[in-house]
């Protein structure tokens, strides 16, 4: 079975803000609402790095774990969805997501908030109408047998989604072309491995190193 | 061979330290796979598999970065407190008051079966002494109601989703979760304001005396078997009364934290206004269970007194024999009405 994930490379994300742009046309969410976001961080420096974040769809997911209403689920393929008819609101899920997906369309006194709303992987919602679930929840494309929006429109394909096995593949093709000692994780203050320049054992043996490593990341999955 | 290259790389930058977000995100997702309850064991595991300790700690830290974005804190990338909340909630405070209201019952239970209702020890004589005004009768149920209310609604946000659907089905549920959010939000801050009068109002009578001492040395009675001496209110009394403006007073900061969201609440203030909400709140659910047993069916016409203010001359003469003696004076004579009910052999009073 599939695992829904996303993964964002940040040597390939040039914060165009295209994902966010994207999802909020998809999704037609209120106003106010953003489901996914760039964060850019040491903005303007030399080591300027920037990141697409929105709902994780946690595989263990914590705002599961604390719902009062328990009004989520997690589809067959591991995409994180709630129930907007049951959610009251509270803010809980909010508390505990590591990053700070779920939103509100307001913040009022005696903890008014409406209805809770997140990234549902472009899978719409429990709603059997198709018009209302789009009203509700946005769009449902993996119904349609298509994937998020925000990474099909990533200009860069530095948004990747799908299923975990796939993306990690994608991701750890990528880093073995990239081909310097760092893998995935430096452009800078690399010794080695200008492209090119490696030998086809070099290459193979980083390969490998790196094939190991990125297994291990979806050997969490 | 990763971690270590990246561990020992003392020339790598904070710039080659960010490029690694991806893979730390991607990591904090996986390690939801399983039960992971701590936060500290998510750390482990991607600091195990990514990164060195420098790394994450700037990204768990809360590093926050430059976003486009307007919502409240979306400059931030992660938020581990979150995964502590969660350990501390689900783990801690729900179980926790479980045993905290599960054992007060259990002990009062207990007390009951052997014990048995606290009778009064002399008949009757029918003369009512005026103990409670209007005003406190109204007041004190005022914070009763407010409270018990409070108190269910707490409860079912807290354990409501762990059976009520199951066993009442889907609407049912649906509409329960939401009206108890509705009263449990609104009712709090007329709950808080009805304490408050309170606690000034009754403020008075709640200092201890050496009076409220040898009422504890005795155990209220239970040792020894002569009832202790006491005043106006009576050493167990004013424990309570403590016990519900400390604690009271807690939840109700906590709670109006939680509850007006509007003066830029971050969410881990709303983390550990929870915390401390859920776990005093839960702890005052079980002391207010003794109190609630002693009013009703612990002790025979002590809840006469808070229905219609008057109690009988008998009881005042048992429970509160120092008060007796400042206001014998002013004993009521039983009217023709209250009398006959009296004669009848005090039915329907409790
Ligand atoms: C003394 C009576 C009270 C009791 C027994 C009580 C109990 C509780 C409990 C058990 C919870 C659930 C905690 C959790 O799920 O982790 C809760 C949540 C909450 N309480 Fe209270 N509480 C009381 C008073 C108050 C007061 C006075 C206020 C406000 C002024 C308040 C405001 C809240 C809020 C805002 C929440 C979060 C729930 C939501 O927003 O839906 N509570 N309370
Ligand atoms: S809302 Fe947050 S906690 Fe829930 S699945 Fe999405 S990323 Fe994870
Ligand atoms: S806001 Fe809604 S979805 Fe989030 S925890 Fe509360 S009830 Fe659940």
């Amino acid at each position: 079975m599939a695992k829904m994930k996303f993964l964002c490379d940040s040597e390939r994300c040039i914060e165009c803000n295209g994902c966010v742009t994207a999802c909020k046309n998809a999704n037609e969410t209120e106003w106010g609402i953003q489901r996914r976001r760039v964060v850019t961080i040491d903005d303007g420096e030399p080591n300027e790095t920037s990141i697409s974040v929105a709902c994780m769809h946690c595989t263990d997911a914590p705002c599961m774990a604390v719902c009062p209403t328990d009004c989520f689920y997690q589809t067959d393929d591991g995409i994180v969805l709630h129930d907007k008819d049951l959610c009251i609101g509270c803010g809980y899920c909010l508390f505990a997501c590591p990053f700070g997906a779920p939103q509100f369309p307001k913040q009022g006194a005696f903890g008014e908030r409406g209805k809770m709303d997140k990234c549902t992987f472009c899978a719409g919602g429990p709603e059997e109408d198709p018009a209302k679930q789009k009203a509700k929840y946005g769009a449902n494309r993996i119904a349609e047998g298509k994937l998020p929006l925000c990474a099909e429109m990533c200009s860069t394909k530095a948004l990747l989604a799908g299923d975990a096995q796939t993306v990690s593949d994608i991701f750890r093709e990528r880093v073995v072309y990239r081909g310097h000692k760092d893998g995935a994780w430096s452009s800078l203050d690399s010794e080695k491995a200008v492209p090119g320049e490696m030998s086809q054992q070099q290459m193979a043996a980083l390969a490998d190193e790196l094939a190991v490593d990125a297994g291990n990341i979806i050997a969490k999955a | 061979m990763m971690i270590k290259t990246i561990q020992h790389n003392s020339r790598l930058t904070a710039g080659g330290c960010f490029t690694v977000l991806l893979l730390a995100l991607t990591a904090f997702m996986f390690a939801f796979s399983g039960d992971v309850s701590a936060a500290d064991q998510a750390t482990e595991k991607v600091q195990g598999n990514f990164a060195g300790a420098d790394y994450w700690r700037s990204v768990s830290d809360g590093t926050e970065g430059y976003t486009t974005s307007q919502g409240a804190e979306h400059g931030q990338l992660i938020n581990v407190d979150g995964e502590r909340w969660r350990h501390w909630r689900n783990k801690w405070i729900s179980p926790g008051g479980l045993i905290a209201i599960g054992g007060s019952l259990g002990l009062l239970v207990l007390v009951y079966l052997t014990l048995g209702c606290m009778k009064l020890d002399k008949p009757r004589t029918g003369r009512l002494v005026l103990r409670w005004g209007l005003f406190d009768r109204a007041m004190h149920w005022f914070v009763a109601i407010t409270f018990l209310t409070l108190a269910f609604s707490g409860l079912n946000i807290l354990y409501g989703k762990h059976f009520i659907p199951e066993y009442f089905g889907y609407d049912i549920w649906k509409n329960l979760i939401a009206l108890s959010k509705f009263l449990h939000n609104y009712i709090g801050p007329v709950f808080s304001v009805g304490l408050l009068v309170m606690i000034v109002r009754w403020f008075g009578h709640n200092f201890f005396n050496m009076t409220d001492l040898k009422w504890f040395i005795q155990g209220g009675g239970l040792i020894g078997n002569k009832h202790p001496s006491a005043g106006f209110l009576n050493g167990g009394e004013k424990g309570w009364f403590w016990a519900l403006t400390i604690l009271g007073l807690v939840v109700v900061g906590s709670g109006l934290v939680l509850d007006f969201p509007l003066f830029g609440q971050t969410r881990n203030d709303m983390q550990t206004a929870n915390l401390i909400h859920g776990g005093v709140s839960l702890l005052l659910v079980a002391v207010s269970l003794g109190h609630i047993y002693i009013g009703t069916i612990g002790s025979e016409g002590a809840l006469e007194g808070m229905k219609t203010g008057y109690v009988d001359e008998t009881w005042a003469k048992q429970h509160h024999d120092l008060w007796y003696e400042e206001v014998k004076d002013q004993i009521k004579e039983p009217a023709g009405e209250e009398k006959s009910a009296t004669e009848k052999g005090n039915t329907g009073r409790a």
